[in-house]
């Protein structure tokens, strides 16, 4: 399931603007097939700095380890803490109860750079093809 | 890279793809990696039963008059005490005491031995065996003709009685039989590599599309899985069997590695035994242990272990295991500091995470099945 209010990232991060202008990030459903069960995620602290497209978390799933990318430059507004005793709930709702970040970005138009759902679902299709 | 067309498909590839599993190269095959996922797969073995198809596995039969008196030499088990329709789990070794590989020994007769060994070291063993048999012995490599599924969970001796109700299927474990089944002659084998009772069956391929179809349907009211190589992987590792090229290795001793157990120094002599009645003698420097996280963290292969900031061993398996539910690894640690309850360091991306040592395996199944 690719959503249309969400813009993602080759990474397969999905990002969706809040109404206050924070970004929020989680992985895609693709890369929660990809990974399997989740079993821990390590996230950064509520005021880090983290860049996009740069590592700022892990995956943790029972086979591999990946890295988890921020979505777009700025300072971390929130995490999910649920995440920290519940990582499966990744599996159960990766784009709701499983969201990762809330970012305040450095830049009000970095939203707007990353890819379009529409974009992002022929990544898929080639990806699986 | 491996391109996929050159990899090798078991006769159970179609069924795989009808049953949904992510295929995955793996030795030189195109093998299903998982199918409705690996902690749901794990449940279904630990709880009622699950089908694995491990054709990638190789096979050797060794035959002829001095069959026994070569793999005596080439494994540090004892062959002699293996009466046909017995098999046992052993190794063959570096004359420096170290794997070529771990394996299954079949006693098919006096004259008939069958060795089960990793896809992943089938070239080199089979070099391994041919230029150690001498005599009047043949050794033939039949992995290519050779079928294997793996029945596993407290439910599978059941389920292949149901299907069988003729057959007076081995009752104890590490027996084996041989009967006709819907394909062909059939080697029915009360083994496994999970932790569960179960069967691991070997026929011959041309002899029909087999025992798939029949046992997944036949096991559809007990609510039998599909298990892919990554369910394989944990249930073997919650049950601490060993993993050839993680846990053991060329650079490892059974001794090391916790398994003195299938090394027979006083059956005479075999590859190997000269180095293990050294190590023997001088001790181990290093032991394979069990170890669990003490808070959040999971220790992976090739992670390293410290004690007081000096790196002194690494992991060689480890997950957060499914059935468990909790961040275990086996590791080799120097033998002085591998008591159980040790304070143990794990180094995950660059920050030391505690752990100690636990009694293994970590997983025993209790009487039922």
């Amino acid at each position: 399931m690719i959503r249309n209010d969400c813009r993602y990232t080759e990474e397969h991060e999905w990002a969706k603007k809040e109404d206050d202008g924070k970004i929020r990030g989680g992985i895609t459903e693709y890369a929660v097939e990809q990974l399997g069960d989740i079993v821990l995620v390590e996230l950064p602290e509520v005021g880090d700095s983290v860049s996009g497209g740069e590592p700022c978390g892990t995956i943790e799933s029972v086979k591999a380890v990946t890295d988890l990318f921020a979505p777009v430059t700025g300072v971390v507004a929130e995490i999910n803490e649920l995440l920290l005793d519940e990582p499966n709930q990744v599996n159960e709702d990766p784009y709701g109860k499983g969201w990762m970040i809330l970012v305040e970005p450095e830049r009000t138009d970095s939203f707007e750079r990353l890819m379009s759902a529409e974009k992002y679902e022929k990544l898929v299709r080639e990806e699986t093809e | 890279m491996t391109e996929i067309e050159n990899l090798k498909r078991t006769p159970f590839y179609d069924c795989h793809v009808a049953a949904k599993g992510r295929m995955t190269p793996f030795a030189g095959w195109i093998m299903p990696v998982q199918y409705s996922g690996v902690a749901a797969e794990h449940a279904a073995v630990r709880e009622s039963v699950g089908l694995f198809d491990v054709s990638h596995m190789g096979e050797f039969l060794i035959s002829g008059p001095d069959a026994l008196a070569n793999v005596e030499r080439l494994t540090c088990n004892n062959v002699s005490k293996l009466k046909p329709g017995r098999v046992h789990y052993s190794a063959m070794l570096y004359p420096q005491g170290t794997f070529v590989d771990d394996l299954l020994v079949y006693c098919k007769g006096p004259e008939e031995y069958l060795l089960v060994v990793n896809a992943a070291n089938l070239d080199k063993d089979f070099e391994w065996v041919n230029r150690h048999c001498e005599g009047d012995v043949s050794a033939v490599n039949i992995s290519d003709s050779t079928a294997q599924l793996a029945l596993q969970g407290p439910k599978a001796v059941a389920l292949l009685q149901s299907v069988y109700p003729d057959l007076k299927l081995p009752t104890k474990p590490f027996r084996f039989m041989e009967a006709e089944t819907d394909a062909g002659m059939t080697l029915i084998s009360r083994t496994g590599y999970t932790g569960e009772d179960g069967f691991e069956l070997y026929w011959n391929v041309r002899s029909g599309p087999g025992l798939w179809d029949i046992l997944m349907k036949a096991g559809e009211s007990s609510g039998i899985k599909p298990i892919g190589l990554g369910a394989r992987d944990t249930l073997r590792f919650e049950a601490c069997l060993s993993l050839y090229g993680n846990d053991i290795g060329d650079t490892t001793t059974p001794f090391e590695a916790n398994l003195a157990w299938i090394v027979k120094m006083s059956k005479g002599d075999f590859i190997g035994r000269d180095a293990l009645s050294a190590q023997l003698e001088s001790g181990v420097e290093q032991s394979l242990v069990g170890f669990e996280m003490i808070g959040r963290g999971i220790p992976r292969h090739g992670y390293a272990i410290s004690v007081n900031g000096r790196d002194v061993g690494h992991v060689t398996s480890g997950t957060m295991t499914p059935y468990l539910k909790k961040a275990l690894g086996l590791g080799y640690v120097p033998a002085g500091i591998s008591k159980a309850g040790t304070e143990l360091g794990i180094v995950i991306r660059g920050k030391t995470a505690p752990a100690k040592i636990v009694e293994t395996p970590f997983y025993k199944r209790g009487d039922q099945g």
